[in-house]
């Protein structure tokens, strides 16, 4: 049998390796756009082993709505990606620096 | 027994491919990678009795959103040196963060709180239950407007894909709505003074 605790903690260690990749790849646009996937892929994990143990179905609809986000948020996000190829030349975060934040 | 190897075995293939995806070189090598784990993670989805999330993991995720990402990738021609730079000025922190969380995180999942007996609910499922039916079932009853509302993300997000990455070349047959409005007569129309042809018009009579 797995437990509870078991599933929670894999789904930690995978939230913070994609922090981790964050911090890590601080140049590359597409490595962090993977990073955050893996980051909603460990919080569906979370849902799903909750939904399992808790014998409730909710949680499951609630990893289908992520996933619908997730889908959209990676759609635009490449989209922007390559606006910003095509507008700069690379895929450096810091050259997003014209509005000076 | 048989279960706790097979999670076992997709965990840490799971987490050893999450972490080949933050320090690949190659972007290429990361999308591949990134799909190892998808699979992987589907794999332990089927182990906790999510079958349809997990089938639509592998179709959605490994068929639609990782081919968009490996299209991206190879699309852009990526200068793979500067992309690595800072990688390592980066690391101590990194590897701070992520020891941090990793700390906190195990506090508060090794707390007595999850152990406890609530959580080791033994489902009495029977072979003809239907997770997709169950799933089905209160999603289109209970949960209708936030489906319907998924959708219009759905839209918004094709429109706002295909507006972004549209190029305003001269192929592009696109009308621009603030020109319209914005035209004079004169802008369009030019009238010029000519003589009127009379020669022509005689003889043919």
């Amino acid at each position: 049998m797995i437990t509870l605790p078991e599933v929670l903690s894999l789904a930690a260690l995978l939230f913070c390796i994609s922090i981790a990749g964050i911090f890590l790849n601080r140049k590359n646009v597409i490595i962090l756009l993977m990073c955050i996937e893996l980051m909603l892929l460990s919080v569906n994990m979370n849902f799903i082993a909750f939904s399992h143990f808790l014998d409730d179905i909710h949680g499951q609809i609630f990893v289908f709505f992520i996933l619908t986000v997730a889908a959209a948020e990676s759609a635009i996000g490449l989209a922007i990606l390559v606006v910003m190829f095509r507008n700069k030349g690379s895929i450096n975060i810091d050259d997003l620096n014209s509005m000076k934040g | 027994m048989i279960e706790q190897i097979v999670f076992y075995f997709f965990g840490g293939v799971l987490l050893l491919s999450a972490s080949m995806v933050v320090i690949m070189r190659n972007p290429i090598h990361s999308a591949l990678l990134l799909v190892l784990s998808f699979f992987a993670s589907a794999a332990i989805w089927l182990l906790l009795q999510a079958e349809f999330l997990a089938i639509t993991l592998v179709l959605v995720y490994v068929g639609a959103v990782m081919v968009l990402f490996l299209f991206v990738v190879m699309m852009l021609d990526i200068n793979l040196v500067t992309v690595r730079e800072g990688f390592t000025r980066f690391l101590p922190v990194g590897i701070t963060v992520a020891v941090l969380m990793v700390a906190a995180m195990g506090l508060v999942v090794s707390s007595d709180y999850f152990m406890s007996d609530t959580y080791m609910v033994i489902k009495s499922i029977g072979p003809d239950y239907s997770n997709t039916k169950e799933l089905g079932l209160i999603l289109y009853t209970q949960y209708l407007y936030q489906f319907e509302i998924a959708g219009a993300i759905l839209l918004v997000a094709i429109i706002a894909a295909i507006s972004l990455s549209m190029s305003k070349s001269k192929v592009n047959k696109s009308i621009s709505s603030e020109e319209q409005v914005i035209v004079k007569k004169t802008d369009r129309l030019r009238v010029i003074e000519m003589k009127a042809e009379s020669n022509i018009q005689s003889k043919k009579i």
